[in-house]
């Protein structure tokens, strides 16, 4: 096991990049109240910078908002709030000619690392983590007071105007988080230790694809307080134009949290491509790194497309560009297709990850291979590179391109043919297995069950004639809710199960945590199934008044979305009171896996590796009687003594 | 990779067995499932038969449903079948090591290939031979009516946030509510004054977005007298939710003598409102459709 592990190039280690190391002293460190002072001041010079250059303006006198001022503000209270969380030292010190090295990873952390620039990629998973699961409850949230507005036809909780603010709060919030809940905690966390290296790439931009997240959350939310914005989450053109400066909160938002994702997925491709370990080469890989390039490269792809479309609607919005709209030359076609363009890419990089959690974890409780692991690699890339042909099935009514209709008809049919690879994995792997019902698996055969209906559903949305009855209607937004709730957020819940031990020493309880998946699968194919019927019979989305012989249905949904909320109330619940008070101790592999994350120690060592491993075979080797150790975690070094 | 069915112990064996037994009732099941979607829901299904393109999306939303139910339950019974038979009884062994199967993975994605090119292959015919499904196709259709010549024509215009109608062969005038007459082809013009709206009449089986400044012509036949219901599906602003009305299929007689008496009575109205044409700029209508301060400038 000869092989050259001398780290002249630095690579795996902290600090240290070469030349004169200044270590500042960290006596005190800033941190997310540093921040939101720095951000609440560069706000305010933003707004007045925004009233003091257009306020004067005939177009803004009267018309109660003044966009300029809140872009600005919002622009301004970002850069305040990397100057205050110290994101700008590394490069204002380098301007200065000094190098600064990374900060010193450790064992344990003081509680205020949590909220602040860290650097440590098992940090920024936990942020990761909190963040998103936060998002995930407030939009939660949103949903249900959607669905109580929706238990009577007529009689009306909040009015149309608060109606359309929530549904559009919940379907962008909804929309930004699911992006980020499985790279952010669970990419920047495992991948690392999955492919035997020390770190991510790039600790810095991880940190920022985080922190970047904060603004896009409270941009968005901010919305709320200026009247929200009335165009759902797909913003269309010209009514986002017509709009309030709410609307103004939904594009920074989501350009915010466009600027997170593709800092995240630079860093991804980085670390998958250069940092694997020694022998673990590409047929080696987990499935869960393959999962996560495959998503990173759609995200680099997709997400560009959505923030300059953010970009000529701000400008449209706040200096009257007419890029969006007829009058002076414009398209709201333009929108349509820029939206789409990323929109669709989107929910497949919401379904690879979901998709590669499970195939992950699915032959750990199978006790066998994956069967056909090629297939599902290729199924994977075959997603993500047909998700760029099939935007325009959005559009099938729109009155574009009439003739392309049939193109992408079949394009978005062949896309069934990947994603049947992913089924085909799936149900070869349980064939002949010895099936271990933990809950981890439990969740992860309710992805399979619930993207079954979302896939099977997609096949009539792409049938043009099909999709002329049930376009825009809640056959359509049941459709994607199982798509994305019932995959990503089974798959994502399942692998918080699995993985605490890695990410908190703590093993969840099997009982509870059954109790938590059979009431929160069963209400939410409650809630789910009876929609696709709601639609099919006529009820367009985002309505709040509807027929009154559908009643019975939307009420049985609000009914069943309540039991699912209070399902997801009793995770957080258990969840917080095992992490914070009981803390149940977890042993080192409590699954028996074989994945290289599994062979450190509990807790996790600082560095992950004492030194860098050289991989030996496949991950997934279960009931080979034959297979040796995934790893030689102790491999001996060329120009060392032991 | 791949190894052979009957190269360790009795793999092949197991194969038979136990695939036997999943595809009978696979076949079973998806013969009783099928024969219910097409003879019991078919005949009740939505949206109806009032014309030829919601009976054409009927018709296919039953043909994919008798497609895709064999999907569904093939993965579930085989899912339920093998969950049962291969759990781990306690004795917490490892499973039959296998990695793959060419015979398996061939015919799976030769399978999955053949359904997705004959569905698409169906759906292409189903969009092209009745004259674009009911479906908007922009201002200049390429898939259109053979009898063109007697295609009633109905410009429906939707703004914030109601749908309006008018009749080009009717002098052009306007009116609030919408009559079509049976067994006759028809033409919907659908346009926007403001933002985007969607035409949809449920029972009529036509959808088409309302752009603004754009023309976009679906077409449809009808075959049955009754009411339908309009909706805007497509997200407006606030009183989205509250822009829908309906109208009825009437018999020829009828909507002639309604649509004769509408003109008569709207006439000194006709003569204000903007000449007919296919979309509008919004300041030809300040009534409702000044969406941008244009006069600011
Ligand atoms: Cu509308």
């Amino acid at each position: 096991m000869a092989i050259d592990m001398s780290q002249s190039t630095g690579v795996g280690r902290s600090g240290d990049a070469g030349g004169a190391s200044a270590a500042p002293s960290s006596r005190y460190r800033l941190n997310f109240i540093t921040g939101t002072i720095a951000a609440a001041i560069g706000y305010l010079f933003g707004h007045w910078l925004g009233n003091a250059i257009a306020g004067h303006y005939p177009s803004i006198v009267n018309s109660g908002s003044n966009d300029p001022a809140m872009l600005l503000g919002f622009i301004f209270g970002t850069v305040g709030w990397f100057a205050g969380l110290g994101a700008l030292n590394y490069p204002i010190a380098k301007l200065w000619g000094r190098e600064v090295p990374l900060a010193e990873k450790k064992d344990k952390y003081p509680f205020m690392e949590y909220f602040s620039y860290s650097t440590d990629h098992k940090v920024v998973g936990k942020q990761y983590l909190v963040g998103m699961l936060f998002y995930f409850f407030i939009g939660g949230l949103l949903a249900l007071a959607i669905r109580t507005e929706l238990l009577s036809p007529t009689y009306h909780i909040w009015g149309p105007a608060t109606y359309i603010e929530v549904v559009g709060e919940h379907g962008t919030m909804m929309m930004m988080m699911m992006t980020s809940i499985v790279m952010g905690p669970f990419g920047n966390f495992l991948i690392p230790l999955m492919i035997g290296s020390k770190k991510m790439a790039f600790p810095r931009l991880e940190a920022a694809s985080f922190w970047f997240t904060i603004p896009a959350f409270f941009a968005l939310l901010s919305a709320l307080w200026e009247g929200g914005f009335q165009t759902g989450w797909t913003g269309y053109a010209p009514l986002s134009i017509q709009g309030g400066v709410g609307q103004d909160g939904y594009l920074y938002g989501f350009a915010m949290m466009g600027f997170s994702m593709i800092l995240a997925s630079i860093n991804m491709v980085a670390t998958i491509i250069n940092y694997r370990a020694p022998g673990m080469r590409w047929s080696r890989m987990p499935v869960f790194a393959w999962g996560m390039i495959t998503t990173a490269f759609t995200m680099l792809l997709s997400v560009p497309v959505l923030i300059d479309g953010l970009y000529v609607l701000g400008l449209d919005r706040a200096v009257q560009t007419s890029m969006l709209y007829g009058e002076h030359g414009g398209s709201p076609f333009l929108w349509e297709n820029l939206f789409w363009f990323f929109g669709h890419p989107e929910v497949y990089l919401l379904a690879l990850p979901g998709f590669a959690l499970t195939t992950e974890i699915l032959p750990v409780f199978c006790r066998k291979p994956i069967f056909a692991y090629k297939t599902s690699a290729a199924g994977m890339i075959g997603v993500a590179v047909l998700s760029f042909f099939v935007w325009q099935h959005h559009l099938f009514n729109s009155g574009i391109n009439p003739d392309m209709r049939p193109l992408f008809m079949l394009s978005t049919e062949l896309i069934s043919i990947p994603t049947g690879f992913l089924y085909l994995v799936g149900m070869g792997t349980i064939w002949r297995a010895r099936v271990r019902f933990t809950v981890p698996m439990l969740f992860m055969l309710a992805v399979f069950f619930n993207f079954l209906w979302g896939g099977i559903t997609g096949v009539y949305n792409s049938d043009v004639p099909v999709d002329a009855l049930i376009h825009g209607s809640f056959f359509v937004m049941a459709h994607f809710h199982f798509t994305i709730m019932g995959q990503l957020m089974f798959a994502v819940m399942g692998a918080v199960y699995y993985y605490t031990p890695l990410l908190f020493g703590i093993k969840l309880s099997e009982k509870l945590g059954k109790i938590h998946f059979w009431s929160m699968f069963i209400a939410f194919n409650s809630t789910f199934i009876p929609l696709f019927i709601v639609g099919f019979l006529g009820q367009p989305r985002r309505v709040f008044e509807y027929a009154t012989r559908l009643q019975g249905l939307n009420q049985w949904v609000t009914i069943s979305s309540y039991v699912l909320g209070l399902s997801l109330a009793f995770f957080v619940v258990t969840f917080v009171w095992q992490l914070v008070v009981s803390r149940p101790a977890s042993p080192k592999n409590p699954w028996e896996s074989r994945g290289m994350e599994w062979q450190v120690n509990i807790p996790i060592p600082a560095e992950n590796f004492e030194r860098i491993p050289v991989v030996l075979s496949g991950p997934y080797e279960y009931g080979n009687p034959n297979a040796g150790p995934i790893a030689d975690l102790d491999p001996v070094v060329v120009g060392s003594e032991s | 990779m791949a190894i052979k069915s009957d190269e360790v112990g009795s793999p092949a064996a197991e194969a038979r067995k136990h695939g036997g037994r999943i595809f009978a009732l696979w076949f079973v099941a998806s013969v009783i499932v099928d024969l219910v979607v097409w003879f019991v829901w078919g005949p009740h299904m939505a949206p109806g038969f009032m014309t030829t393109t919601a009976a054409g999306q009927v018709f296919d939303f039953k043909v994919l449903t008798v497609l895709s139910a064999p999907v569904l339950l093939m993965v579930w019974i085989y899912g339920g079948y093998s969950l049962i038979m291969f759990r781990d009884k306690g004795t917490h062994e490892d499973g039959y090591y296998v990695k793959g199967n060419r015979k398996i993975q061939a015919t799976w994605y030769t399978l999955t290939g053949i359904l997705v090119i004959g569905l698409a292959a169906f759906g292409t015919y189903e969009l092209i031979a009745p004259a674009g499904a009911g479906v908007g196709e922009g201002p200049s259709p390429i898939w259109k009516p053979n009898n063109a010549g007697h295609t009633l024509i109905v410009q429906v215009i939707a703004q914030q946030w109601r749908f309006t109608y008018r009749w080009p062969q009717f002098g052009g005038m306007e009116t609030t509510s919408i009559n079509l007459p049976v067994n006759t082809e028809i033409q919907f013009d659908v346009t926007s004054l403001d933002v985007i709206h969607d035409f949809w009449a449920y029972q009529l089986g036509v959808k088409a977005d309302a752009n603004p400044e754009v023309n976009n012509v679906a077409y449809t036949k009808t075959l049955q007298t009754g009411r339908f219901v309009v909706r805007c599906d497509e997200l407006c602003g606030i009183w989205h939710g509250a822009m829908y009305n309906y109208g009825h299929v009437v018999s020829q007689s009828s909507f002639y003598s309604w649509a004769h008496s509408m003109e008569a009575q709207n006439a000194s109205l006709t003569k204000l409102l903007p000449k007919f044409s296919t979309s509008y700029l919004p300041k030809d209508n300040v009534v409702g459709g000044q969406y941008f301060n244009s006069s600011q400038a």
